[in-house]
This record gives structure tokens, C-alpha cells and sequence, in this order.
């Protein structure tokens, strides 16, 4: 099921983003107080290259992450296994990866005035 | 009236034991009235029932000292060693329930099908490969070597096949080498005479091998003799990851 | 559910780890749409966000936080398993990461609120 390129890609995935999550969590405490609005969320992120970056490796280790973590449950728990395994994790994993994407194109691009 | 040790008088306290019983394929749990005695294994209620309720229960034992390793059960729901498990420790709720080893066949009652099991050690390359004959000198290997250190911790394994039970990766997945063909595998990566470690890191890397094991640890909470076979698969885990760097350059 | 031969703390913590990734895996599509209406709908958006505001939305916040943090100290705790020296100390890393996990959401939750 998980051979050692599998588990190799979950604990490098799991290891980038530990600091992302403590710095997401981090952001959520800070960020909640007072309420969020999207003025709030855009005047931070927008035309940020930093958050670009740090949402952006977000966004890809946690579709490596959740595809191959979906993949063991759906293989311990539901029985899939086979081609219908793979095309599953891809599917989660390309879908994580263009949704995640586009979110965080929305917050960090220039936005409509630049 | 004579009384005799062994024999039941009207004195005699009873409890009730629920044991497996199935032949091809067909199980349910059967009750037993058995004398409950003050220091009794659950081995001991087994034996007591084959011989004086029902000479067609089929289970295995040999040593019942806790050596050999084929006594293993299912006891209250929880892998034991059934012969140096005593009944008072077990017994919850007055109920005791003794079952077939799970994740394996049943032949019949509560014997098994210890095949699957054994298999699953010549895949994960669990044996030895000698570097040496016996013309050549022997090996020296000094007590404090930190690989026999190591070693030693995972050596004391009877194959009771209890973590193999323990464990729900096996459950869910029947590729799964499971702790005790692992565990023995570590013992060998420690082993510096072993003349097989590319063979058994790539056995132990493919699969159904360490990388499945998602540490429940029940293997510890079950081993009789204390073992650590997640410690060993941690063990695994790393060699096979340093392997993957060699192996890449 | 909790069979006897899973009664003990350890697995117990594999569940916990199991149903925290489960749940922050499902629950990020739908937080990647919300944050992609930034852009294409901030109206939309600034609605959506205004539920935030009552009570159960912001209970249901704290059980997200939770499930990020309990996923990722449990995490810590896995790959410290995996990658350092053996501790015997298993059952109490399992707590404390539990304990952290508890800790961090409250923070937020008091924030929130």
C-alpha cells in the first residue's frame, strides 16, 4: 500500500509544513480578533510575495499530504485498491492542488487595480 | 468421601467460559460451566473443557510455560498467551470469552492457520543470510557493540503471533508484513555476520512492508515478552530512508 | 468501535490523527472556494464572513483549529517516533499533544469570541 516513496513524500510534505501551520495558526488568532472582512484579508495578502510564496507551499504539501492520507483510508477503510486507488489520490491531489491554487491566487495576486 | 485435587465436589465453585467453535466456516460462542478456580490459566480452562466437557475442541499448545509460542488467543476480545495468562487477571464482569487468534484463518475451534503469518517473515527477508561458513573463524562480537545492543532488545520473539492479532494495519491490509516479521527483520539489520541487507531493506521498503505502520503501538501494549516491535519498525523506517539517499546517488 | 484489543491510549491517538487529517481534508475544499470568492465574488464573501459572528459558527471554528493543531502535534509526536531516539515517554506525548492541540484552539476561541 505505502511503499517508501509514499511515505517518504507524507513525512516531507508533514515536515514543510510545520512552520506553515504554526504560522497559520498564528495569523488565524491574530487575524480573528475583531471579526474578519475581505478588505481585512486582501489588505494584508495582496500583491504580497511573501504570502504568495508561504500559502503557495502550502497549498502543494498539503495536496501531497491529504491525497496520500485520503489514499490509506480509502484503501483500510472503504477496500479500494488498484487502478481505482490511483486514479482516486490523483484526483484528490489535483483537486486540492487547482482549488488550493486558485485560492491563493485570489488573496496574494495585485488584485484589479495594479 | 475422598477428596481429590482435580475432582469436582458440590462445593465446587463454577464460572461460565464462552469458547469459539467453528468447522469450515461455521463459528458461534458456546458456554461451559468450568470450576473456577482460585489459580487457574486460561490455558487451564481450555485443557479442562477438552478433556472432561467436550474431547472434540481443537486448540494448540505445547510448552505451557511461555517458550513456545503456540498458545495464543483471542481472551476477553485482547491477544494473550494463554498459558501464563491467569483467568482472575482477565476475567471481566464475571465473563470470559475465549476465542481464535485474529487475523488468521481458523483451521477449527481455536486453532489457526499460522501459515500467512510465517509466510509474511520469509517476505519481509526476517532470516538469515549467512556471510560466513563454518570453516571460518568465529565472529567476534563484544557485548557493548551498540548494534548488538540493539539487536538484543527485539531478540526474545516465540512467534505467538499475538501483535500480529494486535494490530489493525494487518486487518486492513492483507499485504501488511505485521510487527513480529518486521521486528525479527530489525534484529537482522543489527546483525553484522548478515550478508542479505540490500535484499531485506528493499523487502522491508516495498508494499507491504514498515511503511504501513501507523505506530498504534498495540504490538507493545500485547507482546508477552515485552517487546517493542514499533521501535523496531522506527528502527526500519530510517535504515530504509538512509538506504533511498545511497541508493539515489 | 473501541474494540478490547484497542483499549488503550495509543490508539486512541492513531483515531484522533486519523479523523483530524480526514476531517481538515475534506474541510479544505470548501475553505479554498470561500477564499477564491476574494476575488471573483468579495461580496459574496463578506456575507459568508459575517456568520462567522454567531456563536456556533465560531464553536465550530475552535473544532477546525483544534483538528489543525491535534493533526499537527500528533504529527511532531509521529515523526519524533520515527526519526529520534526511542522515548519511552509514548502515552505522555500523546497527552501533551492533545493538551497543545487544546491549548492553541482555546486561544483562538478567546479571540474570537
Amino acid at each position: 500500500m505505502l511503499d517508501i516513496r509514499l511515505y517518504m513524500a507524507q513525512r516531507l510534505s508533514a515536515l514543510i509544513m510545520v512552520p506553515l501551520v504554526i504560522g497559520h495558526i498564528a495569523v488565524m488568532i491574530y487575524a480573528v480578533q475583531g471579526g474578519l472582512t475581505v478588505d481585512e484579508i486582501l489588505s494584508r495578502t495582496q500583491g504580497s510575495f511573501a504570502w504568495f510564496l508561504f500559502y503557495g507551499s502550502f497549498v502543494v504539501a498539503v495536496s501531497v499530504h491529504g491525497a496520500i492520507g485520503l489514499r490509506v483510508i480509502s484503501f483500510e477503510w472503504l477496500g479500494l485498491k488498484g487502478r481505482s486507488l490511483t486514479i482516486l489520490s490523483w484526483i484528490v491531489f489535483a483537486g486540492l492542488l487547482g482549488l488550493g491554487g486558485r485560492a491563493v491566487f485570489a488573496v496574494t495576486s495585485a488584485g484589479g487595480g495594479l | 468421601m475422598m477428596k481429590r485435587i482435580g475432582l469436582l465436589t458440590s462445593d465446587t465453585k463454577m464460572m461460565t467460559v464462552s469458547i469459539w467453535r467453528e468447522e469450515e466456516n461455521d463459528g458461534r460462542f458456546e458456554d461451559y460451566e468450568v470450576p473456577a478456580r482460585e489459580n487457574q490459566t486460561v490455558l487451564d480452562v481450555v485443557a479442562y473443557v477438552q478433556q472432561h466437557i467436550d474431547p472434540t475442541l481443537s486448540y494448540r499448545f505445547a510448552c505451557r510455560v511461555g517458550m513456545c509460542g503456540s498458545c495464543a488467543m483471542m481472551v476477553n476480545g485482547a491477544p494473550r498467551w494463554t498459558c501464563r495468562t491467569h483467568v482472575s487477571k482477565v476475567v471481566t464482569d464475571e465473563r470470559l470469552e475465549v476465542g481464535p487468534l485474529r487475523n488468521l484463518p481458523v483451521i477449527k475451534d481455536l486453532a489457526t492457520d499460522m501459515d500467512p503469518f510465517f509466510e509474511k517473515w520469509v517476505a519481509a527477508e526476517a532470516v538469515f543470510h549467512p556471510s560466513a561458513t563454518r570453516d571460518d573463524p568465529m565472529a567476534a562480537i563484544t557485548p557493548d557493540d551498540p548494534m548488538r545492543i540493539a539487536a538484543s532488545e527485539a531478540i526474545e520473539c516465540i512467534n505467538c503471533a499475538v501483535c500480529y492479532a494486535a494490530c489493525d494495519v494487518v486487518e486492513n491490509n492483507p499485504d501488511y508484513f505485521g510487527p513480529a516479521a518486521l521486528n525479527r527483520a530489525w534484529s537482522l539489520v543489527n546483525d553484522s555476520r548478515d550478508a542479505g541487507q540490500d535484499a531485506r531493506l528493499a523487502a522491508v521498503g516495498s508494499n507491504g512492508g514498515c511503511h504501513n505502520c501507523h505506530s498504534q503501538q498495540g504490538c507493545v501494549q500485547y507482546c508477552p515478552n515485552e517487546l517493542n516491535p514499533t521501535l523496531s519498525i522506527a528502527g526500519l523506517k530510517r535504515e530504509t530512508t538512509k538506504a533511498m539517499f545511497r541508493w539515489s546517488r | 468501535m473501541i474494540r478490547p484489543h484497542r483499549s488503550h491510549p495509543l490508539w486512541v491517538a492513531f483515531l484522533l490523527h486519523r479523523i483530524s487529517g480526514l476531517g481538515l481534508a475534506l474541510f479544505l475544499p470548501v475553505h479554498f472556494y470561500m477564499l477564491s470568492l476574494a476575488i471573483t465574488a468579495p461580496e459574496r464573501l463578506d456575507g459568508l464572513l459575517r456568520f462567522t459572528d454567531l456563536t456556533i459558527v465560531k464553536v465550530a471554528e475552535f473544532g477546525l483549529v483544534f483538528l489543525l493543531a491535534v493533526h499537527l502535534f500528533g504529527g511532531l509526536r509521529l515523526m519524533a517516533l520515527e526519526f529520534l531516539p526511542w522515548s519511552p515517554h509514548q502515552k505522555t506525548m500523546a497527552s501533551m499533544a492533545v493538551a497543545l492541540a487544546f491549548m492553541v484552539s482555546t486561544s483562538f476561541f478567546l479571540k474570537a469570541i
